[in-house]
């Protein structure tokens, strides 16, 4: 099972933050402090995994953008490693699209998001989080399926408005 | 999809703020607006007000107040709105609020709502953070999603499921018949959770295990269609099909076949299958690899399939990546205890890996170099972690040090190598060693006593060099306060002699004292090392004089223990002097009467006692106490024999006088008759002007001696030793042993090493007299004063200390 995952700019600023176990804020706030440090410290080609208390740390720089996902000790880091790297091409399928930002994610090919995207459509990150895992699993293993219930949630809710933006007669 | 404006606006008011007051200011400003709106009758604008409250919060500022708005948005027909409200939840609500059992209702309708991405909503928000009795409550429900809906719903509702699961472990029951039924949809989505659900279950529940373990041909089957199928476009990642499903289900084979054999059967060939067909050359196929890996290695699995298994785990050894060589070391730690042999065939890898540059890789190495030492290459594997130790990072300095020295103590070809050992860890990380590591050490030096001159050069070198490594400095003084006279000797067939002089041996047991960096414990070995080295340095005056200005310098130390300590020994020096070796050299008619005075000490034994001359000399009188003027013990003046006389058991007669006051002189004459009898003739003589009548001579010996009084020649002593008055006396030892047994000699200085210097000599000269119960009870008594001399001077004793009689 996946505790939390977490994602923060290179000066340690917090972009997402989801948590699949229930803790108080303090407690939030005071691993969020050690994981900030704890990989920001980390040598450029360097280890990806990490042993913090009783969870493996796996860690993923995307250009700006760290991404920290725990995982209880019996779970496979290589697959949690992919685990983030779906993530990012979820987040890149749906923002390329749309906005062009500099600078891009370096490692991913032909994609076009970045940190800013998150920045300012941090709601969208976590719709997109919320169809991709779920209760700490994985909830489906399909990059189509995901992008098009994401596509259609959207168009669920632009009918909406629309319809509610409708003058009353 | 449109942006949310406003949202987008405040993020980059706040974004361009410049100062962190600034920021604050902007939020606070933007959070007085926003109670606002939420205080209004409903506009369109919530779902946007809600979303500029969450970024807020994300920043970490306070958003509690959108608490209540949360649960009105939630309970809201629009959907945009519900989507904002179930976010928000998720985000500043969690099972210890109690508005989280405010939208306890609003989920239950949401669940059975027409439209299936409001189903999701809710089915996400409840597998987020549902309480327990939210849990309870809503379980029947997701039992029916389970069952009956649509295969993005019945995903969710599965993943939903194992959060119930959980939270309220009894409710497992409920869900496994539908689990079952699951394995067999065609939707990975739905598979996946399935599978995650059945694991969950298992996990929990040794009854549920039995009856899933039903399900391994399905899972086999599936996962068969998985690695053997065509490219899937929808699934394919690097070429592996839905590797993630592929895990899980590995995963789950692996709970199932652990302890049984059939189950383990069924799952052979298969794994055979996935560990040679996958593709290795990206991470996914690595992912599957490994936890192929980790299955074989847990079920009961034929042999061939577990030697395949460690060689994967080789290759992965060798794999530039430094993931994939981390998780190999990690999955053969778990292996190390039962596939020892398999595991020690990567030796030379993973001590390579020693070297490598990065730290969590380090770690791992260390723990498995660790539990890779064996008796037969601890030599190899010990200079590999000592070459690790002065260059490792400093975090893992103590790990490495206590292991090294763990694996020393089990496998250390020699003594000497075992303590070089330890010495080069001292020299490099004395820092990081535990605290018993000192004391562990002086046992083994204690131990090891034909390297004392070897050990105490190597220490004297070492601390010469360096004094900032605390234990390391312990040890020296210890050893060298304890083996001075060895280092002093000069030769030594170990090591390259080095001539030391007792002045540089005090300079630097001085140095430590001085030095800022000695530690309080460090100081009281060093002033009990200059103690100790006063009786080892038996010559040179200047040097006790030395000794002796140190250690009282110290007597007005700030220090509380160091002030007693040198306060205790001065007091030694004063007044226990007669007892030191060094000055019974020079001993004179104070030294007798001090040797009585102990003998007071020691609770006045009855036994007669001969005065000592000088250490070391066996001394083998006859004794009696003759008369009633007559008390040896009593200090009374006896003359004692000219020092450097040496009796011995050959001397079959000799004459001594034993009393000499106001005219009347006593002799004694002593001559062995045979091994167990001795006659004594006391002869008496008045020197004064008045005849004494009425002289008679009485003797005393212990139970052990048969006395036998012969007539005396008279009982008139006449005036100006006209005539002396002779006795006889007959002493009978029947249970003389021996003549090398028959003085009982404690504590000699030559003799017993191990306690030489720890106590003054206690030098209790007795006679073959003395029986086996009498022994005792006079080892017990000088046990005791031992004792507390030991105490006094403040160092371990060593674990026999005991006095051994060898009568």
């Amino acid at each position: 099972m996946m505790r939390f995952l977490l994602l923060f700019s290179r000066q340690g600023k917090l972009r997402l933050q989801k948590w699949f176990t229930p803790m108080s804020d303090r407690e939030k706030k005071k691993i969020i402090r050690d994981m900030t440090t704890m990989v920001l410290a980390r040598q450029p080609r360097s280890c990806n995994f990490l042993h913090w208390k009783d969870l493996k740390i796996i860690y993923k720089r995307y250009a700006s953008l760290y991404f920290c996902l725990a995982i209880e000790s019996q779970e496979n880091e290589l697959l949690a490693l992919e685990v983030i790297h779906r993530y990012v091409e979820l987040l890149d399928k749906y923002f390329g699209n749309v906005f062009h930002h500099f600078p891009p994610f370096p490692f991913i090919q032909y994609t076009c998001v970045c940190e800013l995207d998150i920045i300012f459509n941090f709601e969208k990150a976590y719709f997109i989080l919320d169809e991709f895992l779920m209760g700490g699993e994985i909830q489906e293993t399909s990059k189509q399926v995901v992008n098009r219930c994401i596509e259609s949630s959207d168009m669920l809710q632009e009918t909406m408005e629309e319809y509610m933006s409708k003058p009353a007669f | 999809m449109s942006p949310s404006v406003p949202l987008q606006e405040m993020i980059r008011a706040i974004r361009s703020a410049r100062t962190q007051c600034e920021e604050r200011g902007v939020i606070q400003r933007e959070c007085a607006a926003i109670r606002a709106q939420f205080r209004q009758v409903d506009n369109g604008a919530r779902s946007h007000n809600l979303a500029k409250l969450l970024y807020v919060h994300m920043l970490g500022y306070p958003a509690h107040f959108g608490q209540m708005e949360c649960v009105r948005m939630i309970a809201s027909p629009r959907y945009s709105e519900k989507r904002v409200g179930y976010l928000g939840a998720m985000m500043l609500l969690d099972e210890k609020q109690d508005a989280s059992l405010l939208i306890t209702n609003s989920i239950k309708n949401d669940l059975s709502h027409s439209n299936q991405y409001v189903q999701s909503l809710a089915l996400c928000t409840l597998a987020c953070m549902g309480s327990a009795e939210m849990c309870r409550d809503l379980a029947p429900e997701i039992d029916r999603l389970l069952r009956a809906s649509n295969s993005y719903i019945k995903k969710k509702a599965a993943l939903c499921a194992v959060h119930i699961v959980r939270k309220v472990q009894d409710l497992g029951e409920l869900f496994a018949p539908a689990a079952r039924s699951l394995l067999s949809e065609k939707n990975h989505g739905v598979l996946h959770g399935a599978v995650v659900l059945i694991t969950e279950l298992c996990e929990r529940n040794p009854e549920t295990l039995e009856r899933f373990r039903k399900t391994v041909p399905d899972l086999v089957q599936i996962m068969k269609g998985l690695v053997i199928s065509g490219y899937s476009p929808e699934h394919d990642v690097a070429g592996i099909s839905d590797p993630f499903l592929q895990v899980r289900i590995l995963r789950l084979l692996r709970i199932l076949g652990r302890n049984n054999e059939a189950a383990s059967d069924a799952m052979n060939d298969l794994l055979a299958q996935v560990a040679t067909n996958t593709d290795s050359t990206k991470t996914v196929g690595n992912a599957v690899l490994y936890e192929t890996v980790l299955t074989v290695l847990d079920i009961k699995s034929e042999s061939g399939l577990r030697v395949l298994a460690v060689n994967i785990l080789g290759r992965f050894l060798l794999n530039n990546d430094r993931n994939i060589r981390y998780i190999a070391m990690t999955s053969l730690q778990r292996i190390v205890g039962t596939d020892h042999n398999a595991v020690q065939r990567h030796r030379g890898t993973i001590v390579d890996c020693l070297k490598d540059q990065d730290a969590s890789v380090k770690r791992r190495a260390l723990e498995l170099s660790l539990a890779l030492v064996s008796a037969s290459n601890i030599r190899s594997m010990m200079k590999e972690l000592l070459l690790f130790l002065s260059s490792c990072p400093p975090e893992l300095r103590a790990q490495a040090a206590s292991g090294i020295f763990y694996a020393a103590e089990r496998y250390a070809p020699s003594q000497r190598w075992h303590i070089d050992t330890i010495l080069h860890v001292l020299t490099t990380a004395g820092g990081d060693v535990r605290d018993e590591t000192v004391p562990n050490l002086i046992q083994l030096i204690t131990n090891a006593s034909e390297l004392h001159c070897y050990t105490v050069h190597k220490l004297y070198r070492a601390l010469l060099n360096d004094i900032s490594q605390q234990s390391l400095v312990q040890v020296a003084c210890w050893c060298i306060g304890e083996y001075g006279d060895l280092l002093l000797r000069g030769e030594c067939q170990e090591t390259e002699p080095a001539q030391v002089t007792e002045d540089d041996v005090l300079d630097a047991l001085e140095t430590v004292l001085q030095s800022h960096m000695s530690s309080p414990a460090t100081r009281g070995f060093a002033l009990t090392a200059t103690m100790k080295l006063s009786t080892r340095i038996l010559d040179n005056v200047d040097l006790g004089h030395r000794i002796r200005s140190i250690v009282s310098i110290y007597g007005s130390c700030i220090d509380v223990e160091l002030q007693q300590r040198a306060v205790e020994y001065n007091a030694l020096f004063r007044k226990y002097d007669h007892m030191s070796p060094y000055t019974s050299i020079l001993s004179d008619k104070n030294t007798c009467l001090q040797v009585c005075d102990l003998l007071g000490l020691l609770g006045g034994s009855e036994e007669p006692l001969q005065p000592s001359p000088a250490p070391g000399l066996s001394l083998n009188t006859a004794s009696t106490a003759g008369g009633d003027l007559l008390d040896l013990l009593g200090g009374l003046e006896p003359t004692p024999p000219a020092p450097g006389q040496i009796y011995t058991n050959t001397h079959t007669s000799h004459t001594m006088t034993v009393y000499e006051k106001d005219g009347v002189t006593l002799t004694l004459s002593c001559e062995k008759q045979s091994d167990s009898v001795l006659t004594v003739t006391l002869t008496a003589s008045n020197s004064t002007d008045s005849d004494m009548s009425s002289f008679t001579l009485q003797a005393a010996v212990p139970k052990s001696v048969q006395l036998h009084m012969k007539a005396p020649s008279g009982d008139f002593l006449p005036a100006r030793g006209a005539a002396k008055v002779t006795q006889m006396v007959v002493l009978n030892n029947p249970n003389k042993v021996g003549p090398q047994t028959q003085s009982y000699d404690a504590l000699s200085y030559d003799e017993h090493q191990s306690v030489r210097g720890k106590v003054w000599s206690i030098r209790c000269k007795t006679t073959n007299y003395i029986r086996e119960e009498e022994n005792h009870c006079l080892i017990s008594k000088i046990n005791k004063a031992v004792a507390v001399f030991n105490k006094k001077l403040y160092h371990f004793p060593p674990p026999n200390l005991a006095f051994n009689s060898r009568c």
